[in-house]
């Protein structure tokens, strides 16, 4: 029953989305929008097709969406027991030579974006990379910052950021659980 | 999963889990950096007492890909061939602090024993490559991989394994574990060659391959595998000729029509041409016999991550 009040709620998460994908569209306008979205499994994948929905939308241009799993790039892989693997998609035209930009829901030690930067390395060079989050919850544990971040949430670490989206949980609305908060 | 001894080790949960790994490990093979990291630093060690290519070949690059460090050990030019023994052969190359040891051997159960002895050392898995007339649980996993890539899931599939399956491990590790994933089995055999004791296996049993094929006998027929013809393997007296078990139980151009729009023809090669299956059957669209060999290596990722990529005392079962 401790803090189950939602942060973002229905309507929130989507104009949230929109915020980020009129950011997008204002910093790759230059480039012609020569970018990828590359979503991080699980919900990174739903937004980063949101994110191409939208822009798509705003801009009137297409942008190539894919997915990235970084399960086998982990730094904690060999701590834990064996995981199942996500689906790695390559985003149509590769990511050779564009601007890739990564799509996850919680930035959180930083530790995934690492694992990704690294898989990236495999499929191909891209002559940028960005990072755009639903919710930056802190307590970073790398040097690494996302370009575009949906909602700042200082958190203490023992919560936990609980994020749902209609595609893969049947609602929208992102959850501050646990902690004495 | 501890080690990968027989078919029977995995159960449906975990086989499942197997074919789905191997579907993400599929997918570098089309890419041009074909290097993933999980096994870093793990050392596999691929030690072979009988000739093999493709099963050697494809355990050796999906260690590779998968960035361990592969290394092959043939018994041929081995201390083995000056006499070395199979328990202290296993023991030293364990002792230079392997984590794997995928081993092949032509007695059956020579891989069980190895297992039990190297327990203890800093190897953490033995993998089953094939024993004798025993089990080979990797090949049972890439055909079943090709044919739930061609029938989507075995639940309630029909397949029929013909040849030899007295000497055969493929068929034996396939009978366990089609039935574990749901398929239904039927081998077709000259009663030679089909071993003693098949009455307690999970599967049917036929002399008559025409009234199979047909599905006269067990009902419609979704999948064809033909096993090689072991000469090697056999002392003589299990069949008349070549000519007549190539006419009874070879896969004839006219044995091919008889099956179905959408019904696989495999075989775990090397082919006998002319003996088990006909050059027309084996070139066919239908054949997926180089769908199996690049399934190999995709399988054989999917085993070894399963294996050695995670913690070693909370290795999901």
């Amino acid at each position: 029953m401790t803090g189950h009040a939602p942060v973002l709620g229905d309507g929130d998460v989507a104009r949230v989305i929109d915020r980020i994908a009129h950011q997008i569209i204002e910093n790759t306008a230059k480039s012609g929008f020569d970018i990828a979205l590359l979503g991080i499994p699980t919900r990174g994948v739903p937004l980063a097709h949101r994110l191409a929905a939208r822009i798509a939308l705003f801009a009137d241009t297409t942008v190539p969406v894919g997915a990235l799993d970084i399960t086998l790039y982990r730094d904690d892989l060999r701590l834990r027991g064996v995981r199942p693997l996500g689906d790695t998609v390559e985003p149509e035209g590769g990511i050779t030579g564009r601007t890739v930009v990564l799509v996850d829901d919680v930035l959180f030690s930083g530790r995934t974006i690492r694992a990704a930067l690294d898989a990236l390395n495999d499929l191909g060079r891209p002559r940028a990379v960005q990072l755009a989050v639903l919710v930056d919850r802190g307590h970073r544990e790398l040097p690494i910052r996302a370009d575009y971040v949906g909602k700042n949430l200082p958190t203490a670490s023992a919560q936990s950021v609980r994020v749902r989206l209609t595609e893969t949980d049947g609602v929208d609305c992102v959850e501050l659980t646990g902690g004495a908060a | 999963m501890k080690h990968l001894l027989s078919a029977a080790d995995v159960d449906r949960d975990e086989a499942t889990a197997i074919l789905d790994t191997a579907t993400r490990m599929h997918a570098i093979q089309d890419r041009e950096v074909k290097k993933l990291p999980p096994l870093r630093g793990r050392t596999i060690v691929n030690l072979f007492f009988e000739d093999s290519t493709r099963t050697r070949s494809s355990f050796e690059i999906a260690g590779k890909w998968l960035s361990a460090d592969v290394i092959n050990v043939s018994a041929k030019g081995s201390s083995v061939s000056k006499g070395e023994s199979l328990r202290d052969t296993a023991l030293t190359v364990a002792a230079m602090g392997v984590d794997a040891l995928v081993v092949r051997h032509n007695a059956s159960g020579a891989v069980q024993r190895i297992a039990g002895w190297v327990s203890g050392c800093s190897v953490r898995a033995v993998v089953n490559a094939g024993d004798g007339t025993h089990e080979h649980p990797t090949q049972a996993l890439l055909d079943a991989y090709t044919l739930r890539n061609r029938l989507g899931d075995l639940e309630g599939r029909h397949v029929v394994i013909v040849g030899d399956i007295t000497h055969s491990r493929v068929a034996r590790s396939n009978v366990l574990l089609l039935h574990t994933l749901g398929a239904r089995v039927t081998l077709v055999a000259p009663p030679t060659l089909l071993p003693s004791g098949v009455a307690t296996w999970t599967c049917e049993t036929s002399w008559d391959l025409d009234a199979t094929l047909s599905g006269k006998a067990f009902g419609d027929v979704d999948a064809v595998m033909m096993l090689r013809v072991q000469r090697e393997r056999m002392s003589g007296g299990y069949f008349a000729t070549e000519r007549e078990y190539a006419i009874n139980y070879g896969l004839s151009p006219q044995r091919l029509d008889m099956l179905a729009e959408h019904v696989p023809v495999l075989h775990p090669g090397p082919m006998n041409r002319g003996l088990e299956i006909s050059s027309v059957a084996a070139d066919s669209p239908r054949s997926v016999v180089l769908d199996q060999v690049q399934a190999g290596v995709a399988v054989r990722m999917a085993v070894l991550y399963r294996l050695l990529a995670g913690a070693e005392e909370e290795v999901a079962v």
